[in-house]
């Protein structure tokens, strides 16, 4: 078991470690074309220490992370509530199903432009693009696992006597968790995605921002860092949500 | 616990159906693959709409829900919450009556010990085998006290040893709590073994509904005797006791040593695979050994029909096609026929 685990973490680091070195030589021997917009990755690395040490990156993560998380959240619960009443209540489903389905397919930046004149450039817009982008598809997956539930399940707990409310909370929501979480999973990557080119078109600050302004005063370096904190970002974010996941139903599933 | 009554009862093929359950009676439904079986339990547990009236002790109980009826089922596929562990499970009932859980922890022992499952408390159903889910499941209905518990195939998925001690305990258990049983198999063997009375029941039509004993002795119709399987019923002209445990039945003519202590016999059932057909003398003692000519042969699907006559009764064998072939066997023939002793049931009473 030890082994397999350190043979996982190898297979999983040593790749990484290759491409940066091949970066390091590519850019240090001016082997690229455009050798100017090039840097290594030591410079990467050294630009990152500073950004750091002088708060500007600290900052602008700190506005993004916060906007995703209050956007995240806001929208997941909503997306998780609506979907657990769409998909215990018939009738509900059917009055909203229709609606849904239209707005539905609209990327979430497609209503930027309209939010931006409606809620104007604040701290609102980025947190109300976040939670339309998490909504949907969170609303869509809790939907589908509380369908999925097998009905025998609600059979049994009605036979034993279980109120309608009691089987939702009991039986349905923990059985449709695994959908869930997959919803929470994919958006939670998702989230980070969008916040960043809706920083980069409409809103000042934020990871997005400085990349744009990193941009206009051609440091390739700065944006390569922040590539790599959205990088991570994410990969940590659906990690996170995997974990809880895993944390939640290893013992059942 | 209730007398279950069924009042033309309709629903799916099930058309015009009466039925009276006694308190504490263990009834099997007995009937081949959609017969109307497990759609009669859906009607008694209020799981489904349906045509006529279903009372428990005399109360109609068609607006009651299912939820109110105090009625356990356990259906063929179980179904125990896969997220909750053995303990849980068996406590749902319980929490759903929001009993203090002293209580609720006493009662959930008590039953996994009546089950034989206090070692499984902590697992998951995904790590259980299929007669612990089985006992689980069981557990589980039983805990909430029914009235009434419906039991539809349980034993069926499972191997026949497990299914054999399971019987048991189920029998143990239904003597103990009193609870009115409905099972529902299309085993033959589990109906006999268990039932105070069986319900034959042939494309939604009661058949017969009598104990054990009668439908073997006296099936009511062609079809009964058909599903339990073509027995040949003998009327015994006289008996005497051989001792050993052992008497001596004559019927038409045929002197049957069959294992009996007790009473005059009146009626014998042998099975038409418990009789054996051979063209060749064969070996061994003469016992239960007679001569006879073979009147008819039918090739059917799953096997080779063959009437003898011997004595006076005309007797129906039944073997595989392999073993068929290699006898030879033809009409007019005269034969030796072998009856199993073991595997001859007897009935004393004369009238039913």
């Amino acid at each position: 078991m030890k082994e397999s685990r350190l043979v996982r973490v190898t297979w999983g680091v040593i790749p990484v470690v290759i491409f940066l070195m091949i970066w390091e030589v590519v850019a240090r021997l001016k082997l690229f074309p455009g050798q100017f917009f090039f840097p290594p990755f030591s410079t990467v690395v050294i630009e990152f220490y500073y950004l750091i040490a002088n708060g500007v990156l600290v900052k602008d993560f700190l506005s993004s992370l916060s906007r995703v998380i209050i956007g995240f959240c806001a929208g997941s619960v909503a997306g998780i509530v609506i979907g657990i009443l769409m998909g215990w209540q018939n009738t509900v489903n059917r009055a909203l199903n229709p609606l849904i389905s239209l707005v539905y397919p609209i990327p979430a930046l497609g209503w930027l432009p309209l939010l931006m004149l409606w809620i104007g450039i604040n701290e609102a817009l980025p947190i109300a693009i976040i939670f339309i982008c998490s909504f949907f598809p969170v609303l869509y997956n809790t939907v589908t696992g509380i369908k999925n539930v097998d009905k025998g399940y609600v059979r049994v707990a009605r036979m034993l006597g279980a109120s309608d409310i009691r089987i939702l909370t009991t039986v349905v929501i923990p059985l449709a968790l695994p959908n869930i979480f997959t919803g929470l999973r994919l958006e939670a990557g998702m989230a980070w995605r969008v916040i960043i080119a809706a920083e980069m078109v409409a809103i000042p600050t934020g990871i997005g921002a400085l990349m744009m302004k990193a941009e206009s005063l051609l440091r390739i370096d700065i944006i390569i860092v922040c590539l790599i904190v959205l990088s991570v970002m994410c990969l940590s974010f659906e990690k996170f949500f995997a974990y809880l996941e895993a944390k939640i139903t290893a013992k059942w599933k | 616990m209730p007398v279950i009554e069924l009042k033309n009862i309709s629903k799916y093929i099930c058309g015009d159906v009466n039925l009276k359950i006694l308190d504490r009676e263990f009834l099997v439904l007995l009937g081949a693959n959609g017969s109307g079986k497990t759609t009669l339990l859906n009607v008694i547990a209020g799981l489904i709409d349906y045509d006529g009236s279903v009372l428990f002790d005399g109360m109609a109980m068609d607006n009651v829900p299912v939820n109110r009826r105090r009625v356990s089922y356990l259906f063929q596929d179980l179904l125990l919450f896969p997220h909750l562990d053995v303990v849980a499970n068996v406590a749902y009932g319980l929490r759903t009556l929001k009993r203090p859980s002293e209580q609720i922890k006493t009662k959930v022992n008590e039953l996994l010990r009546m089950m034989k499952i206090e070692h499984l408390a902590a697992r998951y159903p995904n790590q259980l085998s299929g007669g612990e889910k089985q006992r689980v499941a069981l557990a589980r209905a039983l805990a909430v006290l029914p009235k009434v518990l419906l039991l539809d195939e349980p034993l069926s998925s499972l191997d026949a040893q497990s299914a054999k001690y399971l019987r048991v305990e189920l029998k143990q258990i239904h003597c103990k709590l009193g609870v009115t049983t409905v099972y529902v198999t299309h085993d033959l063997q589990e109906a006999e073994e268990m039932a105070d009375r069986v319900a034959v029941i042939q494309n939604g039509r009661l058949e017969q509904v009598g104990t054990p004993e009668e439908i073997f002795f006296y099936p009511a119709n062609r079809s009964v005797s058909d599903f339990i399987g073509m027995p040949n019923i003998l009327e015994c002209d006289y008996c005497h006791s051989i001792g050993h445990g052992l008497m001596e039945v004559v019927c038409g003519g045929l002197p049957i040593i069959v294992p009996h202590d007790g009473n005059s016999i009146r009626r014998i059932v042998l099975f038409p695979h418990d009789i054996y057909v051979s063209d060749t003398k064969p070996p061994g003692p003469t016992l239960n050994r007679f001569q006879g000519i073979i009147t008819e042969i039918e090739t059917a699907q799953e096997a080779v029909r063959i009437e003898v006559k011997a004595g006076k009764n005309k007797l129906l064998a039944e073997m595989p096609h392999h073993i068929f072939e290699g006898l030879n066997l033809t009409k007019g023939k005269d034969v030796f026929i072998i009856l199993k002793l073991r595997r001859i049931k007897t009935y004393e009473k004369k009238d039913l």
